[in-house]
């Protein structure tokens, strides 16, 4: 039996078409995916997204414990500001990929994907040392996303203008309709936007006034509620990874360009050895591609190269903005270069594409 | 829904108009709501021979690709390139936009489909 958010009511009302996503029961659309999706690259769209995780560690050695657990360095990181990384396996594979919210040293808040949460749980207390304590509150919270070039105009609306609002990546507390939630200046679309953490617990707290409240302050400027099919549209168009796609067991963040996001100069960390190694020698590369032919990519379709078998496709689809069906492909060449010519095997038939930069939308974060 | 009298429909939601010894054949509307936005679409090609519950195409939404069933036997005499260019079409207008003509090889498989009434009831229950 699928879960659903304390929302459900409200959107089956408004008419959202469901899909069963993670172990849980979500809005796909509530007009049609591409609408929803050009209106948030041009006004501002609202998701719930209540199905992700949320995992508090807490105590004295809770920094270094997280620290050993990520990829990337928490080290630098203030207080107040947010986090992206890979958390990996010994070998190098990936556990999830995480947003870590840093409160202060003796208190992070891990966001995790949806269908790891148990996973991840089970993963982080059995590589707990120290004094930390670990609680996961993912029943516990709503969380919104609001999104879109006017996302910032009307959350000020909402704020009011003597209320801050939090920069790139940075996260506060604010009051929002009578409520107390934790807003960050972060998405999932490639633009300008906010999550907001609504704390269920607290008696303020009422997860259909805050849906209807923003909806309301975003009237003038457009705001729609979007579902999950945009949210997956836009998120490919700026080539940000989807964990079971980009990320798995099976793959390794080298691989697949995050790079960036792995310090391999960190004291330690739980799969630097074998990330290390595989720096030395990466033997797969994701790509961004653009379909030549006409047909459209999707998930574990076969890629070739000059009729040879080199790895399949991990996203792939329509791109409304760009007007091009197009995606990412793992594949066992590191040395292709951009306008070099793929196919992809789309129902037995062999499509032609080509090799492109990404992300294929610059993104629009206000940095 | 919108349902049309003098069609023929079929459980995988096709329609099936009868001119003569041709058969126009489309998706309905209860399709084409279902799917969402339309993004591409694959017809027969002329002169291929179906049979019944063949697959004689493929419609994509977004999300993903779902096979068209021929709800009768014949061959294709006509197959509606313009979707190729504008499969949204099945969205605007299911029913004036067919997939393909097909000779009818058996009228007798036009009978095991369901008419008006009994498509609407059909859809009800789904």
């Amino acid at each position: 039996m699928d879960r659903r958010t304390p929302l459900y009511d409200l959107q089956k009302a408004m008419g959202a078409k469901f899909t069963s996503f993670g172990g849980w029961e979500l809005p796909v659309s509530y007009t049609d995916i591409i609408k929803e999706h050009h209106h948030v690259r041009t006004k501002a769209g609202l998701f719930d997204v209540s199905h992700m995780g949320e995992i508090l560690v807490t105590g004295k050695d809770a920094k270094d414990f997280i620290n050993s657990l990520i990829t990337n360095d928490i080290t630098p990181v203030p207080d107040g500001k947010a986090l992206y990384s890979p958390m990996c396996y010994e070998n190098g594979t990936v556990v999830d990929d995480i947003l870590i919210y840093k409160f202060s040293d003796i208190e992070l808040l891990l966001i995790v994907n949806a269908g790891n949460i148990e996973k991840d749980e089970a993963w982080i207390r059995s590589r707990a040392f120290g004094d930390v304590r670990i609680e996961n509150l993912s029943d516990r919270f709503v969380q919104l996303a609001l999104q879109g070039p006017l996302a910032e105009t009307v959350m000020k609306k909402l704020c009011g203008k003597d209320t801050e609002l939090p920069k790139f990546f940075r996260f506060t507390e604010v009051e929002l309709l009578g409520m107390k939630v934790l807003l960050s200046r972060t998405g999932y679309t490639g633009e300008d936007g906010f999550e907001i953490y609504l704390w269920l617990p607290n008696p303020c707290a009422d997860p259909k006034k805050l849906w209807d409240g923003l909806l309301e302050a975003g009237k003038d400027e457009g705001i729609c509620p979007s579902g999950l099919g945009a949210r997956d549209t836009l998120r490919l168009e700026a080539a940000l990874p989807l964990y079971g796609h980009e990320l798995s067991d099976a793959i390794t963040p080298m691989e697949v360009g995050l790079q960036r996001f792995v310090k391999l100069e960190k004291n330690s960390f739980i799969g630097k050895e074998a990330l290390f190694t595989e720096s030395r020698q990466l033997k797969r590369k994701l790509y961004g591609f653009e379909m030549l032919d006409r047909g459209i990519p999707r998930n574990g379709y076969e890629v070739l190269k000059d009729g040879k078998p080199l790895g399949y496709v991990t996203s792939g689809g329509i791109m409304p903005t760009l007007s091009q069906n197009g995606g990412l492909a793992l594949l066992e060449d590191t040395g292709l270069s951009a306008g070099d010519l793929i196919q992809v095997i789309i129902r037995d038939r062999s499509c032609s594409a080509k090799i492109v930069p990404v992300p294929f939308y610059g993104k629009k974060y206000k940095k | 829904m919108e349902t049309r009298p003098n069609l023929y429909y079929s459980k995988e939601h096709e329609w099936v108009r009868a001119e003569g010894n041709l058969a126009y054949i489309g998706i309905t509307d209860y399709a084409q709501n279902s799917l969402g936005s339309i993004v591409y679409a694959e017809v027969p090609k002329k002169g291929k021979v179906l049979s019944k519950d063949q697959v004689m195409g493929v419609v994509e939404s977004v999300k993903a690709a779902s096979d068209v069933y021929c709800p009768i036997s014949g061959t294709v005499v006509e197959a509606n390139e313009a979707l190729a260019d504008a499969p949204e079409l099945m969205n605007e207008s299911p029913y004036e936009n067919h997939i393909a003509v097909l000779s009818i090889q058996n009228p007798g498989e036009l009978k095991e489909l369901m008419n008006q009434a009994e498509y609407e009831e059909f859809t009800k229950e789904e």
